[in-house]
């Protein structure tokens, strides 16, 4: 089989994709689905607040992903579901697998678009027994919101990534007791509205610098020992807590699931556990594209939608006008941020340039510091933490005249009254 | 009136079982949990191993030498992981190359062939990744690796494809004696007649040989913990790499699997209550440990840890003997490592004379082959014509392992049948890979309510109580 166009995932980033690459002028294009309907993680959070910075709209998970669902449909973009890919090469074949067999597809471009999973129990060395009531916080947000089944009614979550303050308000809403939220880090790794509407208007207590030490029961939990951890995220002894519960839930971090990106060769970056890319998202392979949390973790589906239409754009610019010249300048990683992404940035690009970044820790009265060539801004943040990512967009301008774009997050006291 | 139980569905219970088919005998295996490979056959290193280590002399040595030379062909048979990547012992100076050198000898009176002894360096290229400390090792070419709970796994189906009956949730806590054989009796009041009884309750071997008032050995309980890492490292390490052994066991080894994952451990824990959790110094043990035979372990790549608790009897080798105070009971007891690779060499060994004993005929219909799909293995081709016929080969269901909906539904079928999450995880790996069950358990669940009709709240993760839902219903 050929295609123009071969997006991998359905859920918001191949959907948003796939619209913006249709509405760019491709025509012969398909998403690759695993699951029977797209829509991807979407489907299974019934919450609100899907949409607020980018539509003005407030709407739940399904409702999102139908409003891209409807969009591809009115396109009459093919979608391919209960399909999944097994193979992907450089040279952009895709093999997938689905009832009716295993077949190759030949693309002229690809956009990877898999999203992520969820960090187990397992990778984390936590002690204890392996019984029944362990689960991946987006596990148990499944049989909650899909399956119609609540897990356990006395619940432990590790970890104040989203999904877990999420789940801490679905499953006490649904008659659960969450006992409590353990972070191991001083801040939340989770939005600040979540925490307030998720824990804090539920009075569940979230205890930072806390982690499970140990995991008890034979067949179902029957309990776990919580424990204080110091800097280096080692337990402090004396200072266990043990609460008896039915269930533990793990919300513990997002990892980009690019096992089909390493089958082909590409490369991870280390920081965003995803591959590189340029400011129209293409990755170091020609032709070959990704967005999403498959690149690095959102926190906001809205941030995953329009990255992934400049994907889409660009890929059908490569499908219909070829290869252009590139001319790459690096983007630096400067004090106090984790990643910065794109990796890197073409002067040749006429468009601007949207830079999201995530802070390494959470503080009041910020600075942000961009500094592209000769080009210096900063801006003020009331607030920044690592669970929020940020962005700053230059002009192509801007860019031409660089060697780098570094941004740096200072305090508002390193700055000597100069912003 | 069954010929023959065979008390534990382990992978001793359960070659034994098969063996026995080969013998017009009839054979019931009686296994207390809910499933087979329940105990220190479902959470161990899974080595074939070579026989250097076990005493001259010894049943050990004698068992292991003899399965390891099985082990190929009965893999083979039963469709089972198995791979002969080689055994490397690493010694740190001159006082432990001294052990290598009595190694060698030792496995070369067992009859251990193809050893040798080269130097750090030549060991270093073989597996590059070992320490620059290591000074001299031994190279045991006939060392292997296997899957431990298929290898149980398909014993016990292929017995039972052969006839043998299988009773899981019956833990026999007493035992009458008949005119002819046994009355066992199960905790929950259940009986089943058998002429003839075998031994093989690993761990509970001690009480049931005392339930036929026979006390000649004692088992005690030895925990091993393990960390087990990601497919996506499994070129780190191509050999099963050990430490010279001390009086305590084999030490920490470094193996990759014949799935593909690295496995790291075990520590070796003295335990009263058989008690298979994973202690917080148990991880700092493994680490400190293997980080002195190979040079940066990808630890970072863990997905998952488990402890398995291996019996050990207190005569130091195992007991594979017919009771000399109970009449027609033969103990096959503290089956600690080399266990496995002893496994099918041992079964074979208990059915010979088993047999002999009840004056049993051979079974000319006997299937040495266990008859199921092997999806993985088949080819491109060979897979795309089993999904034209049964569409379910098309839908992956784990998709870290690639596991099919037509897998899932196979073991559920084939013999001895999958009824909870693990049962489904042992046998076809589904919810065994990176993201440990996330994605897929879900859906594994709704395959288990949907086959058996079971209520959400009966479907378990390993029978007895652990229910995966206990909530309730919205």
């Amino acid at each position: 089989m050929k295609k123009d166009l071969v997006i991998i995932g359905g859920g918001p980033a191949g959907l948003a994709a796939a619209v913006a690459a249709y509405d760019a002028g491709v025509r012969d294009l398909v998403v690759i689905e695993r699951e029977s309907e797209a829509g991807g993680v979407l489907k299974q959070c019934i919450h609100n607040g899907f949409g607020l910075t980018r539509f003005k709209e407030n709407m739940t998970g399904p409702e999102y992903a139908y409003k891209f669902l409807s969009e591809a449909k009115s396109r009459g973009i093919e979608i391919m579901t209960g399909t999944f890919v097994i193979g992907f090469a450089q040279n952009k074949t895709v093999t997938c697998m689905n009832e009716k067999g295993i077949f190759e597809i030949q693309a002229k471009a690809v956009i990877l678009a898999m999203g992520c999973r969820e960090r187990s129990r397992g990778a984390l060395n936590i002690a204890g027994t392996r019984p029944a009531g362990v689960f991946s916080a987006g596990t148990a947000q499944k049989y909650v919101n899909m399956q119609g089944h609540l897990p356990g009614k006395r619940v432990v979550i590790l970890g104040s990534g989203d999904i877990g303050l999420i789940m801490a308000r679905r499953m006490t809403l649904e008659g659960a007791k969450v006992l409590c939220v353990l972070e191991i880090m001083p801040h939340s790794s989770g939005l600040r509205r979540n925490i307030a509407q998720c824990l804090d208007d539920f009075g569940i207590p979230l205890y930072l610098e806390h982690t499970i030490l140990k995991i008890e029961g034979e067949e179902r939990v029957t309990g776990i020992t919580a424990v204080q951890v110091d800097k280096n995220k080692n337990p402090i002894p004396g200072t266990e807590k043990h609460f008896d519960c039915d269930t533990v839930l793990f919300s513990v971090g997002l990892i980009p699931e690019n096992e089909l990106s390493k089958k082909a060769g590409l490369v991870l970056d280390p920081r965003t556990k995803g591959v590189t890319v340029d400011g129209n998202r293409e990755t170091e392979a020609e032709g070959v594209f990704a967005c999403g949390n498959v690149l690095h973790v959102h926190d906001l589906v809205d941030f995953v939608s329009e990255e992934a239409e400049v994907a889409g754009r660009a890929a059908a610019e490569y499908i219909l006008k070829g290869k252009t010249h590139k001319n790459y300048i690096p983007t630096i990683s400067g004090e106090r941020v984790s990643y910065v992404l794109p990796q890197r940035l073409d002067k040749e690009s006429n468009l601007p340039q949207k830079l999201y970044f995530r802070v390494k820790e959470a503080f009041r009265g910020a600075v942000v510091k961009v500094e592209a060539g000769a080009f210096v801004k900063t801006i003020k943040k009331i607030a920044v933490a690592p669970g929020e990512m940020e962005y700053v967009v230059l002009t192509p301008e801007q860019i031409r005249s660089a060697d780098s774009v570094k941004i740096s997050v200072l305090k508002g006291e390193e700055c000597d009254g100069n912003i | 009136m069954f010929d023959v139980a065979v008390i534990g569905a382990g992978v001793v219970g359960g070659f034994c079982a098969r063996e026995l088919m080969k013998y017009r005998l009839s054979v019931v295996i009686l296994e207390g949990a809910d499933d087979v490979a329940a105990g220190a056959s479902r959470a161990n290193s899974g080595i074939v191993h070579a026989g250097f280590d076990a005493k001259e002399g010894s049943l050990k040595a004698k068992f292991n030498v003899l399965g390891n030379r099985m082990m190929p062909k009965v893999c083979e048979e039963l469709g089972v992981g198995y791979k002969n990547n080689g055994s490397i012992v690493v010694a740190f100076g001159k006082e432990q190359e001294k052990t290598l050198s009595e190694l060698k000898e030792r496995g070369e009176i067992n009859g251990v062939e193809g050893l040798k002894i080269v130097d750090g360096d030549h060991a270093r290229k073989l597996e590059p990744n070992l320490s620059e400390e290591v000074t001299a090792a031994l190279i045991a070419p006939t060392g292997g690796i296997v899957c431990p709970f298929t290898l149980n796994i398909a014993a016990v189906g292929n017995a039972m494809d052969n006839g043998a009956k299988l009773r899981c949730g019956f833990k026999v806590i007493a035992v009458q004696k008949e005119k002819e054989g046994y009355k066992l009796i199960s905790e929950n009041g259940e009986e089943v007649f058998a002429k003839y009884v075998i031994n093989c309750a690993g761990a509970g071997s001690e009480k049931v040989a005392n339930l036929f008032a026979d006390t000649s050995f004692r088992i005690m309980d030895r925990k091993g913990e393990y960390i087990l890492l990601d497919s996506s490292v499994k070129n780190y390490a191509h050999h099963t790499v050990f430490a010279v052994p001390t009086a305590a066991g084999k030490g920490v080894l470094v193996s990759p699997t014949t799935d593909g994952n690295i496995l790291v451990g075990p520590t070796s824990v003295e335990e009263e209550n058989y008690d298979t959790s994973v202690r917080v110094e148990g991880f700092a043990e493994i680490k400190d440990k293997a980080s002195k035979m190979m040079k940066s372990i990808p630890f970072f790549e863990t997905i998952t840890s488990f402890a398995g608790v291996r019996a050990y009897c207190d005569r130091h080798d195992f007991v594979i003997e017919e009771s000399k105070t109970a009449e027609n009971l033969f103990n096959v007891g503290g089956i600690e490592s080399p266990g496995l690779t002893a496994s099918p060499a041992i079964g074979k060994y208990v059915a010979e004379k088993v047999a002999e004993k009840l004056h049993a005929e051979k079974n000319e219909k006997f299937d040495p082959v266990r008859r199921v799909n092997h999806f993985k293995e088949l080819s491109e081709a060979e897979k795309n014509k089993v999904i034209a016929k049964h569409p379910e080969y098309g839908k992956i269901v784990c998709r870290c392992e690639n596991v099919t909906l037509g897998e899932i539904l196979e073991s559920l079928r084939a013999n001895p049948p999958a009824k909870t999450i693990d049962g489904i995880k042992l046998r076809t790996r589904a919810g065994m890979g990176r993201c440990q069950s996330g994605f897929c358990q879900p859906h594994v669940f709704n395959v288990l309510m949907k086959e058996y009709g079971y209520r959400a709240d009966e479907v378990t993760k390993k029978g007895g109580k652990s229910y995966i839902i206990v909530g309730g219903e919205l």
